[in-house]
């Protein structure tokens, strides 16, 4: 037996039963959230909500100053990221603010749109009876044809009027009412757009090194970090090949500040003939289905490798800059494949051989060479530490490639065997006779290939907003009322026989020129009648408050 | 001429201190009960560029005063306003000399001076005193929010100098764009705004304050301000256009960073900022909208949006790295 047989059963037996507490909580808290002081309160929630995002490194924006603040507050770290604050954006106080603020939204602006658009159809509404109430009120003598000839003067001003009898009611700024549904639809379009990006859309990061043999194409191992939407597949992903031909930078000669870049490249979109193509900051390569843009740049010291057996490996070396303005670099040369014996082809994972250092573009003339002193190469100098033993790139834990394993080297399996200062063209010998040679370097740059299907809808949704908000803030609604009315056989000045015009004017809104307006409104109508009087819209009396 | 925009904004900072001394000395000799000003020319100051005929009510009743009381209090009262006057005088020259320091910089760098954040305060800080003069033009009667403005602009014009000095250097590439001139033009304008509303919005504060019968420290310095309801508008209308303005650039700044950066928006710090920024002038206009939120609560909420503009300026600038990092402070 459950619970709900308990209750009484037809509806018809109580007709008039109190309302479900349950049903009326729910509709005060709808009413609760949707009114403007929560909405207002949600606003302030959310600004503030925002903060903790700029303060706290941020996963989205650079992972790596997260990582170090892991390392800096061993306590702390876990309880704010249990929280959700190193991704305060997408944390869910963060999000349950937005979304019940967007709630509230809509529930205020849903009403609000059906009574708007039922004014809109509607005629304005009739005249109260006592214009002398309203904000603005004056009395004049009425112009010839009455209430019809006010109602033409007034449609000629752009009113929208309706007649009624004697009297005519009119009404304008119905754009302030508009602008304001628009603004406020609009905010849920860009909502909308966000979702579609982050459902939608994805986006991968890599460096890129010049030349053919280090082209790559579209796919997701392709990417040293990804990140994929839900609703994407690895398959989804457009087919395109992208070789780096050249880069070029240019730089301030007085202190090094980058001035100009451009990356040169060969694409090969779906498959089609390969074409040539050009690209920069601020000017992103668009391809079908994703951009790819220019983050930053590099150079890739080429070094080859001859081991114990003779045999040489070549490769070109990303080295990450540091952030200076000199472009130091900061790599790994690797060679896990070193030393292979070619007579049995046993591999010794103990005469793995790896550089770790620096590169310098341009190196100052005396020690310490850790710093570039410009960022185009004048006097490049790679400054390596040599490392042999097992590097640990075989255990399938996935580290850096820029860096060595420093577990390995703590633990005594990788050993230092030797630091030298390289130039480009010299060769290094080694305690055990291999060598190291700095063949030059290859520039490479950083990729940012993004794919954002809610970036058209955001734009379009950013334009109306701000058609919206400026309706909403600069359209002013008013009404003005006139009635035609014999004149009173006790009035001031007026010929008895004749007819009065009572005007009254009612501003919706705040809004400081209105009495102008209405004042001139008032010449308007009252001079409709007889253009030759000279004097028409002095006629016109116009009582303040 | 990069020497030549330096010595113009020291002399410009002279000027603001010296215009900020006039409006002083206005603001004592003045007295806010006898108006010597034609009452004719106030009345048409508190509407909108009205029709000058338009208000009849008040005009007899302050001659007969004025009439009445032709004593020393009147000739201190002349005196008040040639000061004032000449307060206006002399923040027109300083205006001047700042015009001609950014025009200088802008040629000696050869491109607008909006590079980095010495140049960035400057800018904001002309455009706030320009749009004072609009102000001041429409409505003469809000002229002795001079003292509180000129005090704003030694303030931020001389930390600019002092503390935020950079070198002319050009644009890094990622400023080299036409979007340049378009983000960070409406938002040094919608900013110069946003700082000339925060001074009405203090002065209502102090005058609302004043006006309900305070006379402890901050509301009786604002005995002599223009009325409460004038300041208040004046806070409101200056937001109204600014917050359009400030959405626009927003806007265009998410245009530029989907090209420059590849998306949009990404919660950089600086975006962190105007976004709360955003959020909270919307929240004033709401405010303001309500009837049921009373007028001192929804002003709060515009020094409050003004500050998170300052603390996008200052505090996003030098304690947080970001991709807008283009402060140029090491």
């Amino acid at each position: 037996m459950t619970v709900t047989d308990d209750r009484p059963a037809p509806p018809a037996e109580t007709p008039r039963r109190r309302p479900n507490p349950v049903l009326a909580l729910l509709r005060n808290s709808w009413r609760q959230l949707t009114s403007m002081r929560t909405a207002l309160v949600l606003l302030f929630l959310l600004a503030i909500a925002a903060i903790p995002g700029s303060v706290l490194p941020q996963r989205g924006v650079n992972p790596e100053d997260v990582r170090d603040y892991f390392v800096a507050y061993p306590d702390l770290a876990p309880v704010l990221d249990r929280l959700g604050a190193f991704d305060a954006f997408g944390s869910v106080w963060f999000s349950a603010i937005y979304l019940l603020l967007f709630t509230s939204l809509v529930g205020c602006i849903t009403p609000r749109l059906r009574e708007h658009v039922r004014a809109l159809r509607s005629k304005p509404p009739a005249a109260p009876k006592r214009l002398d109430r309203l904000p603005q009120h004056t009395v004049f003598a009425a112009p010839a044809g009455g209430a019809p000839a006010i109602a033409a003067v007034l449609r000629r001003h752009r009113w929208r009027v309706a007649v009624r009898g004697d009297e005519v009611s009119a009404e304008k700024g119905y754009l302030k009412e508009t602008g304001n549904l628009l603004f406020h639809a609009s905010l849920v379009v860009v909502l909308v757009g966000v979702a579609l990006g982050s459902w939608y859309g994805w986006s991968g990061n890599r460096v890129l090194v010049a030349g053919a043999d280090n082209a790559f194409c579209n796919t997701q191992q392709q990417y040293a970090e990804t990140s994929f939407g839900p609703q994407v597949a690895s398959a989804d992903l457009p087919r395109f090949c992208l070789q780096l031909d050249d880069f070029e930078a240019r730089f301030l000669e007085s202190n090094g500040q980058p001035e100009f870049f451009n990356a040169k490249v060969t694409v090969d979109e779906n498959g089609g003939t390969p074409r040539p193509a050009e690209f920069s900051v601020n000017s992103p390569l668009r391809l079908d289905g994703a951009n790819v843009y220019l983050l930053g740049h590099g150079y890739a010291p080429v070094v080859r490798y001859t081991d114990r057996f003779g045999r040489s490996q070549t490769s070109p070396n990303p080295f990450l800059s540091t952030g200076d303005i000199g472009l130091t670099g900061e790599g790994l040369a690797a060679f896990p494949d070193a030393n292979v014996d070619p007579a049995t082809g046993e591999r010794d994972p103990e005469l793995q051989v790896a550089f770790s250092g620096l590169y310098l573009p341009t190196a100052p003339q005396q020690a310490p060479f850790v710093r570039s002193e410009f960022p185009t190469e004048r006097n490049p100098l790679l400054n390596l530490v040599a490392y042999r033993g097992n590097l640990g790139l075989d255990a399938g834990i996935p580290g850096s490639v820029y860096k060595l394993d420093q577990r390995q080297v703590d633990a005594g399996r990788v050993k230092e065997v030797g630091t030298k200062l390289l130039q480009v063209g010299e060769v290094w010998t080694l305690d055990d006779g291999t060598t190291l040679e700095f063949l030059g370097t290859e520039p490479y740059i950083v990729l940012s290939v993004r794919h954002d299907p809610g970036s058209t809808l955001l734009l379009i949704s950013s334009g109306t907003l701000l058609l919206g908000l400026m309706g909403s803030l600069f359209g002013r609604r008013r009404r003005v009322f006139f009635r035609v009315r014999p004149a009173d056989p006790a009035g001031e000045s007026s010929t008895p026989g004749s007819s009065l015009v009572d005007a009254g004017g009612l501003p919706r809104v705040d809004h400081p020129g209105f009495a102008d307006e209405f004042t001139r409104l008032v010449a308007a109508v009252s001079g409709a009648g007889r253009r030759a009087d000279p004097d028409g819209p002095a006629g016109a009396r116009v009582g303040a408050e | 001429m990069s020497v030549l925009s330096d010595q113009l904004v020291t002399f410009s900072i002279l000027a603001y201190l010296v215009a900020m001394v006039v409006h002083a000395v206005e603001y004592a000799l003045g007295n806010a009960r006898v108006r010597v000003a034609p009452p004719a020319r106030e009345l048409v100051g508190a509407g909108v560029g009205a029709a000058r005929g338009a208000g009849s009510g008040p005009e007899p009743t302050v001659r007969a005063a004025t009439a009445a009381q032709r004593t020393a209090a009147q000739r201190t009262a002349a005196r008040a306003r040639m000061a004032g006057l000449g307060a206006v005088a002399v923040t027109v020259l300083a205006a001047l000399l700042h015009l001609g320091a950014l025009i200088a910089r802008g040629v000696a760098a050869d491109r607008m001076p909006w590079g980095n954040m010495y140049e960035f305060v400057l800018t904001v800080s002309f455009i706030g005193v320009a749009s004072w003069f609009v102000v001041l033009w429409k409505r003469p009667t809000l002229r002795r929010l001079g003292l509180l403005l000129t005090l704003v602009m030694v303030l931020l014009v001389a930390t600019a100098e002092l503390l935020l000095y950079t070198p002319i250097v050009p644009l890094v590439p990622a400023l080299n764009s036409y979007w340049f001139i378009i983000h960070v033009a409406t938002i040094v304008f919608s900013s110069g705004i946003f700082l000339l509303g925060v001074v009405p919005a203090c002065a209502y504060l102090m005058r609302a304050g004043y006006e309900q019968g305070r006379r402890s420290f901050p509301y009786l310095l604002a005995k002599r301000m223009p009325a409460a309801a004038a300041l208040e508008r004046l806070t409101f209308r200056l937001h109204a256009f600014s917050f359009p303005i400030f959405t626009f650039a927003v806007i265009a700044g998410a245009i530029w960073a989907e090209a420059a950066w590849g998306r949009a928006w990404g919660w950089d710090p600086k975006e962190i900022w105007a976004f709360i920024s955003w959020v909270v002038y919307a929240g004033y206009l709401h405010a303001r909208a309500t009837p049921s939120v009373k007028r001192n609560v929804a002003t709060w909420l515009a020094i409050l949006g003004f500050l998170t503009v300052m603390m996008n300026l200052f505090g996003v600038n030098i304690f947080f790295e970001g991709l807008h990092s283009y402060g140029g402070l090491d």
